[in-house]
């Protein structure tokens, strides 16, 4: 989504992009960017829920008028109503994705041997 | 306090985002407001997934199931008058209800509609933007900045839109 922002902002059009992944628009570099602290699917909140969804859009507006300079990156204090393990399970597909299928295995191997790493002592 | 990404992340999938390696590519595009906002039209991307039923086909995620590697790097159009029965949600790596039950968490239609009847913006283009996020792995994002991503800025400029706002899914 950051490269489509970009693209679009080197188009002529002004960028806002409304994200929980901060991470991955300073990697890629945004124009501008609201960061919410969301689960994902419900960037802009919960279905239904129209006055947390219009706080969030009015803080992204805010953002697109005072920004002056690319790459800037403010962050929403909106907190999500809902305890962090059921929002992690909500927003999940019921299967895993076809490409974590494939690489889980691969992941695990390397998150093992990062918790080994980091148990290890330096000079040990 | 800043805002932490990786917090309704499971640790496998945060793993999958921290080996995606990637610089900015300098200088990040620019183009300033020509207007107050109060006067600009606005139009709708979200990367969610959705598209118009029965208008439009869904994303090709038989594809994307025969060769996880692979992500529809397409767009659909999804009119400003739609209503929530003929969206549709496809994507692999997220939960479809939330949006199925009110697109707005994704693309925020209805919201700008009341933004632009309260004078808090100008006006919304008739027609918003939907793409499917997942790009394959690594991720290749050179259909969408070389065909897509520009086949609806012209859109958008042929409709006199002047911001857009993005929401990924």
């Amino acid at each position: 989504m950051p490269v489509l922002a970009r693209t679009l902002e080197a188009a002529g059009l002004s960028t806002i992009l409304v994200t929980m992944m901060p991470f991955w628009a300073e990697r890629v570099g945004v124009p501008r960017t609201l960061a919410v602290e969301f689960p994902f699917a419900q960037t802009l909140g919960q279905p239904h829920n129209r006055g947390q969804q219009m706080s969030v859009i009015q803080s992204a507006l805010q953002v697109l008028e005072e920004t002056d300079q690319p790459g800037i990156i403010c962050h929403s204090p909106e907190e999500w109503p809902q305890p962090k393990d059921q929002a992690i399970k909500a927003w999940q597909p019921a299967e895993p994705s076809p490409i974590i299928r494939e690489m889980a295995p691969q992941i695990r191997t390397l998150l093992r041997q990062r918790r080994i790493k980091s148990r290890s002592v330096p000079g040990d | 306090m800043p805002v932490d990404s990786f917090k309704y992340l499971p640790r496998i999938i945060a793993a999958f985002y921290e080996t995606s390696d990637c610089q900015p590519e300098l200088p990040i595009p620019w183009t300033p407001l020509r207007r107050p906002l109060n006067e600009s039209k606005f139009g709708l991307v979200t990367s969610g997934g959705l598209f118009h039923k029965g208008v439009e086909p869904p994303f090709d995620l038989k594809r994307e199931r025969q060769e996880p590697t692979w992500g529809d790097p397409t767009f659909r159009t999804i009119p400003a008058n739609i209503s929530q029965g003929e969206i549709g949600v496809s994507h692999l790596h997220v939960n479809p209800e939330m949006a199925e039950s009110d697109f707005n968490v994704l693309l925020p239609i209805q919201r700008f509609q009341e933004l632009a009847a309260e004078g808090r913006i100008g006006s919304l283009a008739e027609n918003a933007y939907s793409f499917m996020g997942y790009q394959g792995y690594p991720p290749d994002t050179t259909a969408w900045r070389e065909t897509y991503a520009p086949q609806v800025a012209e859109k958008f400029k042929a409709e006199g839109v002047d911001c857009v706002l993005l929401t990924p899914s």
